[in-house]
């Protein structure tokens, strides 16, 4: 683990505030950023670990607790709002039986909320891992469930 | 440049705020997450004002910089219906029992509700419910009050330098805690309550220890003794709306037996004991030539601050106990001997400036037979608020003097309460044993490239020996850095965890501010001007203590009584 991160950061090098890239990089490589993962960090960047989590935290794509093998994330933002996100978050909420912030049992997916995707011509939109889906329905919804 | 404020034209300087400018000019601008010099990010958007003409609109005072002629208004029905809309949407958020509030009429939200016409809040919506952390003996965060101004967040981070307090997660759910929101006694937090003197309302505050003493107090099995730190004496009156840095030694030593204590001791006392056995520590190390520095060891922020950051330094650090420690462990056995006591029938309390004093009276060093040699410890806030509960009328009382034999002091021990004052008060006795002559004052000058750091060289019959003086743990940092460096040598470091020396503590009346404490820390110095004796020597009970009790200064007795060991903590 140690060697990862150490990698990560001596390719940051020559950037004058490489935190958040860094974060993304280690959160890719190692799942989630976990205490002992943000103390390396912390420390090879020379910052308090206050501050490096603090970031972490900050960022919904930056996970600080472990997750399931697929992130589900509903967009929160208000055109996804008008466009019926709440509807959709209900559906995915009954569809997996969990709530906000949880994990399905068998570890397969956990619901999260995000801030603005960035797709807001296609609202109301999810993020599954890296996957934009967007003109939500239902139907849709159970579709793209069952591709994972 | 010049610039127009509610239409009065004032000169300005380039690099001002409109904040400076207007202030200047009589013109107040309200502001709540503001600490000058310290917290100027702008985030409450209390202190908007308007910009007239092209591009104008509402900007925060503080972070606008004036350019030529900037046009401003503070005052229009705009600008005041904004900063209280501003407000309300605060208040929304913050638990409204101002009745039940320790900050209640010191409380800065309090203040500026009634100052902008709040006239209740127009919002109320759902709330997330914190736990308090509760984990220390000194501090206890209450997140649920947090107005998320982040003032704790800039003294703790840049002032301080411990670098514990950030904010956490974002918008709605924003938290300023430690790392993974833990406790602060799972980082590596020195307890110093500066935070707590940034904070404008109750989410900082002390981990209370009044009912404990009443239930001592009330105790008639117990023998309750109570010793007054230095700093206290010049800071209490302030609860009573003196004016800071009047000595209310006299009045403080009525008050204290009217609250029923039974004999009322003053740490002065042990802190010329301190300087006897600390004194004699430097000594036996110019000796031997080392450790250098030597590290005063009577702030106990200070001293947890090093275990956690700078624990190469341990071996450094005096062995000497506090003063407060010192007085425990003594008035658990001299004071118990002469009384006929045991120690389990007499109760220490004490009444500290500190936070961190309530966690160094149970620190497992400071145990004996698994009790405490201090039992409690009281901020001075705590003590004005007992005074406050059985209405004694503070400020007419007639003055007494502290109980024998521990109430006898010289003014070096006022001084150990203010920055430098340990130092000087070190070197007045250590001076006069090495050259037979008085020290006529020690004067200190900045310490080149290190800003907030004093220094020092006293010239002995056969060495001159450098010191430094250091207030605040940032600045206390960069010195130990300097001296890793090799940029820096001294032989004697006076360190203190809170700027300004314990007349800044954290458990100070509020508000404590570097004014205030100037004033404190004057008065200290005027109290020391106005005893006959001013070096620790001629404490003439201190000679007897030796004589009849301790078996003379640095002896097997003295150490096992006055001095204490350190730890490695983690950072």
């Amino acid at each position: 683990m140690e060697a990862v991160i150490k990698e990560i950061i001596v390719g940051y090098e020559s950037e004058k505030t490489p935190l958040i890239s860094i974060l993304h990089r280690v959160q890719d490589k190692l799942g989630y950023l976990s205490e002992e993962v943000l103390k390396l960090v912390a420390k090879y960047l020379d910052l308090p670990l206050s501050k490096v989590y603090g970031v972490a935290s900050f960022y919904t794509l930056l996970d600080t607790e472990e997750k399931g093998e697929n992130i589900v994330r509903v967009c929160e933002s208000a055109p996804c709002h008008v466009k019926g996100s709440m509807n959709v978050l209900t559906e995915l909420k009954s569809e997996l039986g969990i709530d906000i912030g949880e994990t399905t049992k068998d570890n397969k997916f956990s619901l999260e909320l995000t801030s603005c995707l960035g797709v807001c011509g296609v609202a109301p939109a999810i993020m599954v891992n890296d996957q934009v889906y967007g003109n939500l329905t239902a139907k849709k919804l159970e579709e793209i469930l069952e591709k994972y | 440049m010049k610039v127009k404020i509610n239409g009065e034209e004032l000169e300005a300087t380039a690099g001002q705020t409109v904040l400076e400018v207007a202030k200047k000019a009589g013109i107040e601008i309200p502001t709540l997450c503001y600490l000058k010099d310290k917290n100027e990010i702008g985030v409450c958007r209390i202190c908007m004002v308007k910009v007239e003409g092209g591009g104008g609109g509402y900007e925060p005072a503080f972070v606008l910089q004036v350019s030529d002629g900037l046009e401003i208004e503070t005052n229009t029905p705009e600008v005041r219906e904004l900063r209280r809309l501003n407000l309300e949407l605060i208040l929304a958020n913050h638990p409204q029992d101002c009745l039940s509030c320790e900050r209640s009429l010191n409380c800065e939200l309090q203040g500026l509700s009634k100052e902008l016409g709040v006239d209740g809040s127009r919002f109320a919506g759902k709330r997330i419910e914190h736990q308090l952390d509760e984990s220390t003996p000194s501090l206890i965060r209450d997140p649920n009050k947090c107005v998320k101004c982040r003032r704790c967040v800039s003294v703790c981070n840049d002032s301080q330098g411990v670098k514990v307090l950030f904010p956490n997660n974002r918008g709605f759910e924003t938290l300023i805690a430690p790392f993974f929101n833990k406790d602060l006694d799972e980082v590596a937090c020195s307890l110093c309550g500066q935070c707590l003197h940034a904070c404008p309302v109750a989410a900082i505050k002390e981990n209370d220890a009044i009912d404990n003493v009443w239930e001592a107090l009330n105790d008639d099995n117990q023998h309750v003794v109570v010793q007054i730190a230095p700093a206290v004496r010049v800071s209490i009156g302030e609860e009573f709306g003196v004016e800071p840095g009047t000595p209310m030694t006299n009045k403080l030593v009525t008050a204290c037996r009217k609250l029923g204590f039974d004999k009322v001791f003053d740490t002065d006392f042990t802190a010329d004991l301190t300087i006897m056995e600390e004194g004699h520590e430097l000594l036996s190390r110019l000796k031997e030539g080392g450790p250098f520095p030597l590290l005063t060891s009577c702030s106990p922020g200070w001293i947890k601050y090093v275990e956690h950051f700078h624990n190469d330094f341990l071996p450094n650090l005096s062995s000497c106990k506090s003063p407060q420690q010192m007085f425990g462990a003594l008035a658990k056995s001299y004071y118990a001997d002469i009384e006929n006591l045991s120690r389990e029938e007499i109760t220490v309390v004490s009444v500290m400036p500190c936070t961190a004093k309530k966690f160094e009276a149970t620190r497992e060093e400071m145990m004996k037979d698994g009790s405490q040699d201090v039992d409690l410890v009281l901020t001075t806030r705590e003590l004005a608020r007992m005074l406050k509960m059985t209405g004694v009328d503070f400020l007419n009382l007639s003055g007494s003097d502290f109980d024998d034999p521990l109430g006898i002091s010289t003014g070096a021990a006022d001084i150990f309460g203010v920055t430098g004052g340990v130092m000087e008060a070190a070197l007045r006795t250590v001076y006069e044993k090495l050259t037979g002559e008085e020290l006529s004052g020690l004067r200190l000058t900045e310490a080149k490239g290190l800003t907030g750091v004093r220094e020092a060289k006293i010239e002995l019959s056969n060495q001159t020996i450098k010191v430094a003086v250091v207030s605040g743990l940032g600045n206390a940092s960069k010195v130990l850095e300097a001296v890793k460096r090799g940029e820096k040598e001294y032989h004697f470091i006076e360190a203190m965890a809170c700027p300004g020396g314990c007349v800044g503590g954290g458990g100070q009346p509020i508000p404590t501010n570097e004014e205030i404490v100037m004033k404190r820390g004057q008065g200290l110095y005027n109290i020391n001007n106005s005893k006959s004796l001013r070096k620790s020597h001629e404490n003439p009970v201190i000679q007897e203590l030796y004589e009849e009790y301790l078996e003379g200064v640095g002896n097997k007795k003295a150490h096992q009584l006055l001095h204490t060991t350190y730890q490695k903590r983690a950072k």
